[in-house]
């Protein structure tokens, strides 16, 4: 140590012409340049704009509770008030579907676009999941299709909207849809599930249809599936007639539902989504393609029926208003995250 | 090292291994899972097979004991272990962390048969860990035992001890990337191991800290180097940040899970003040150590200014502490402790720059070294990376920039252009500067390597971390955006679909990145085979 403690003095560094400390350590010097003026003020800066910063917002923990800040503001009140922002400027609207006889919405050209619109994003972010983000569901999974015209259990709009809101063979509601196929593994013969298998396939045309089939298929499966294999909406028994399978129309697919059944489940969305956006998903799925007309009320509405359907809003922000809360300055409304 | 195991010390050796294996046998036969088990007959062996080592290494007659002349100069054994293992894991993580890139792209790459081992929720933690802990730990390990012997003209403290550090810091490695692989976690992001590794890293990095503490104690120059102040700052936080964060009660002694004693929005806190510390204090404080030293030595000229790393350093270690709550904006952390993180994160800016210009300033007067040095080249490219991270992780931590790009790729381009530009090139630069020296070479055996290796990782890094700033916007904007009414436009999968192009860039970024490496291991390699050009200088610490 005190060999080396003479060896270093402090000397002028020839290229930047700044005075060494003196220090040496493994031959690393050290040039005493003062701290840049640039580097020290944009460091006080960042103290500073953090000291009013925390004067403003809520920061600093106290015996009980914290600071509160002078702008009294939360993330909560934040998110709070942006909601309440966008649940007012659809309030009308969103009452009036709720409201409205499902059989005619269509009717009112601007609440059934409020509707498909809603319904979209209640789709994108709560159905697309097993519907997948086209509805063209997922064969594999047995979620069906949601775009074509084969309906399991009805595919009016008020039948869609029951649909979503109880759901299909779940638990958590009474009033969920309910069916249940028996497992015919357990019933039947190997040779006459194979002969069924042919049999079903042969409703759609895929394969030859057999005498023994015909008879089977009368004895075990028409009470539900209807004797010309029609199905029946009552129960959610599919249509065998249309080669529009849920769980694959291959042999083996057949077989395996045969065997064992099926059990496809759906949640109850009523609670969870609430009756304007289960209305208005209904309104959406109605409209991807195979929607089905309510049948023809053999009377005309009521003038006081007229009146509901037609006394809405034509735009999709208070009736009273001039501009949509956008065009009048206002934040964009940003969707919720829940967290 | 027979002197060591004579007489009653080797006996209290050998009969801690055996009670070791036995222990670890017991604990095989009545393992509840199989990480556990995988693990305890892992221990069994290494102790089984020490046990014998030590048994025949033991002197045969007692003589009269004669110590072995002291040994004097540096101990660069274990330093010369831990480049050549930084240099592996660094590839193998990296590879891992390509692989991963890949299956967020094609997600077939999650081979059926190889579940659920090689999934992609396994295979993460696997590189995180393989990258950080592994290749930077090393990394961290190796240089300081380089550094703190140079500059505090000192033998490392306490004998054999260093080598207990290395070879047990090698032994938690793969202890907690076989637990990832075999299911075993406790779920805290870069906190995965369970209990019992925890509790093995605790003993491997108190001997660190013993070594590094007893060596600058020991030094021979009046002041302690600022990249001891860094080592130091390092190797204690980590420490504290993880006996803390890793309090847990196992289930079952024979068992890998365990529970943590904190809970709820309190454990995500705790998490996150390890988490972000981890990189405040790992990545960040024990990088800069490595950068007060290789820096300078090899661009020959002094530190710019000792005021700067005073202040930067003393400022860097108060604010870092506190910045932890930003990675909790939003979430049931309360405001106030959001408000603070995110303050801290802030002022903490310019306290991270102190060391970009220390290190950038220090070129002058050899700035042409940028044209003619691809090892300095390699140094500046990491600062500059330095830099912008430190820029970008405090804009990152304001509120309303935080609400778009929280949860997103921005993140993860964020962590990678730090990692892989500051961390990495730095690292890759102080093993060009260090395996010459270490084997008695003159210089590595391909300079034109090293520049080829500088620019695949620079395409690589700017690959990586363009691709994720696009991606990650673009998914903080589809979340976020809504129609005329104010619903939201974009499902989950809408986002997820969208992002595919930039994952293709992103795994062809990383796989660049793995190619410079190779080139790196190829050229220590050969380095190292090369006829000794000139002989180790065993420094005497005078």
């Amino acid at each position: 140590m005190s060999d080396d403690k003479h060896s270093h003095e402090k000397r002028i560094d020839e290229e930047t012409g700044t005075e060494t400390t003196g220090h040496s350590w493994d031959g690393i010097e050290e040039l005493n340049t003062p701290l840049p003026r640039w580097w020290l003020w944009t460091f006080y800066g960042t103290i500073v704009w953090g000291v009013i910063y925390t004067i403003l917002y809520p920061a600093w923990p106290l015996v009980s509770g914290t600071t509160r800040g002078v702008l009294d503001w939360t993330t909560r009140g934040e998110v709070a008030a942006k909601i309440e922002t966008v649940r007012l400027s659809n309030a009308e609207l969103t009452e009036s579907l709720v409201n409205i006889d499902l059989g005619v919405l269509d009717r009112n050209e601007d609440l059934h676009r409020f509707a498909v619109s809603a319904g979209a994003s209640v789709f994108a972010n709560n159905c697309s999941q097993c519907h997948g983000a086209g509805a063209a569901g997922v064969q594999a999974a047995g979620y069906p299709n949601l775009l074509d015209d084969d309906w399991l259990w009805g595919g009016q709009i008020t039948d869609i909207a029951m649909t979503v809101r109880h759901g299909i063979r779940n638990e958590d509601d009474p009033d969920a849809r309910y069916s249940e196929m028996p497992a015919f593994g357990e019933i039947l013969e190997d040779a006459e599930i194979a002969t069924l298998v042919t049999y079903v396939r042969s409703l759609s045309g895929l394969e030859e249809e057999t005498a023994e089939g015909a008879e089977l298929y009368l004895d075990n499966c028409s009470a539900c599936h209807g004797e010309e294999g029609l199905g029946d909406r009552e129960l959610g028994a599919p249509n065998l007639t249309d080669a529009i399978w849920l769980y694959g129309g291959t042999p083996e697919a057949v077989r395996y539902t045969i065997e064992n059944a099926r059990f496809g489940v759906m949640p109850p969305w009523g609670e969870r989504l609430g009756e304007a956006q289960v209305r208005a998903v209904a309104a959406y799925v109605h409209g991807l393609g195979g929607g089905e007309a309510e049948p023809q009320v053999e009377e005309e509405p009521t003038a006081d029926e007229m009146e509901e359907a037609a006394d809405v809003p034509d735009a999709s922000f208070p009736a009273d208003a001039e501009e949509t809360p956008t065009e009048a300055g206002e934040a964009p409304v940003e969707p919720v995250v829940p967290e | 090292m027979s002197y060591y195991l004579r007489g009653p010390s080797g006996y209290a050796l050998l009969a801690a291994l055996g009670l070791i294996a036995l222990a670890s046998a017991i604990a095989a036969n009545f393992a509840r899972d199989l990480a556990y088990l995988v693990h305890a007959l892992l221990i069994m062996a290494v102790a089984a097979g020490l046990f014998v080592a030590t048994m025949r290494a033991m002197p045969v007659d007692d003589g009269p004991a004669v110590a072995p002349p002291r040994p004097t100069g540096y101990m660069d054994g274990p330093i010369r272990y831990g480049v050549i293992a930084t240099a592996f894991w660094g590839v193998v993580g990296f590879l891992a962390g390509t692989y991963i890139a890949f299956q967020l792209a094609f997600p077939a790459l999650n081979i059926e048969w190889a579940q659920p081992y090689a999934n992609f929720g396994r295979l993460r933690p696997l590189h995180t860990s393989a990258v950080i802990f592994a290749f930077g730990g090393n990394a961290l390990i190796a240089t300081s035992f380089y550094v703190v012997q140079r500059t505090s003209a000192a033998r490392l403290w306490g004998g054999p001890a260093a080598w207990f550090v290395f070879w047990g810091y090698q032994l938690f490695i793969v202890l907690a990337a076989t637990g990832y692989l075999l299911g075993a976690t406790q779920s805290k992001e870069y906190a995965e191991p369970e209990w019992y590794v925890d509790i093995w890293l605790t003993i491997v990095w108190l001997t660190y800290l013993a070594v590094f503490m007893g060596t600058i104690i020991n030094r021979r120059e009046r002041h302690i180097y600022v990249a001891n102040w860094f080592y130091l700052a390092f190797i204690v936080t980590v420490a504290m940040l993880h006996v803390v964060n890793n309090l847990s009660i196992p289930v079952s002694i024979f068992g890998s899970k365990s529970v943590q004693v904190f809970a709820g929005v309190q454990d995500a806190m705790t998490q996150w003040w390890y988490g972000h510390n981890a990189v405040g204090f790992f990545l960040t404080a024990g990088f800069l150590g490595m950068m007060y030293y290789f820096v300078p030595k090899q661009a020959g000229r002094p530190v710019y200014s000792y005021k700067l790393s005073i202040i930067h350093f003393w400022a860097l270690i108060f604010l870092y502490i506190w910045a932890g709550p930003h990675h909790l904006h939003y979430t049931a952390l309360p405001d106030w402790a959001a408000t603070l993180g995110m303050v801290f994160s802030i002022i903490l800016w310019m306290p991270s720059w102190g060391g970009m210009i220390n290190g950038l300033m220090t070129l002058q007067g050899a700035w042409d070294k940028i044209r003619t040095d691809p090892i300095i080249r390699m140094f500046v490219a990491s600062l500059a990376f330095y830099g912008m991270s430190t820029f970008e992780g405090p804009m990152m931590s304001i509120r309303a920039v935080n609400s778009l790009s929280h949860y997103t790729d921005w993140t993860i381009g964020h962590v990678h252009s730090g990692a892989l530009g500051w961390n990495g090139m730095i690292t890759f630069g102080a093993l060009y500067f260090l395996t010459p020296k270490l084997w008695g070479r003159k210089q590595m055996y391909s300079m034109s390597a090293i520049n080829a290796h500088f620019w695949l990782a620079t395409i690589g890094i700017v690959l990586y971390a363009s691709s994720m700033w696009v991606t990650g916007i673009m998914e903080g904007l589809m979340w976020r955006e809504v129609d005329a009414n104010g619903f939201l436009v974009n499902s989950f999968a809408d986002t997820v679909d969208a992002k595919f192009p930039m994952y293709v860039v992103r795994a062809v970024g990383g796989a660049l990145y793995v190619a410079g490496g190779i080139i790196m291991v190829w050229n220590m390699w050969m380095t190292i085979r090369d006829p000794r050009a000139v002989a180790v200088v065993a420094t005497p610490a005078e």
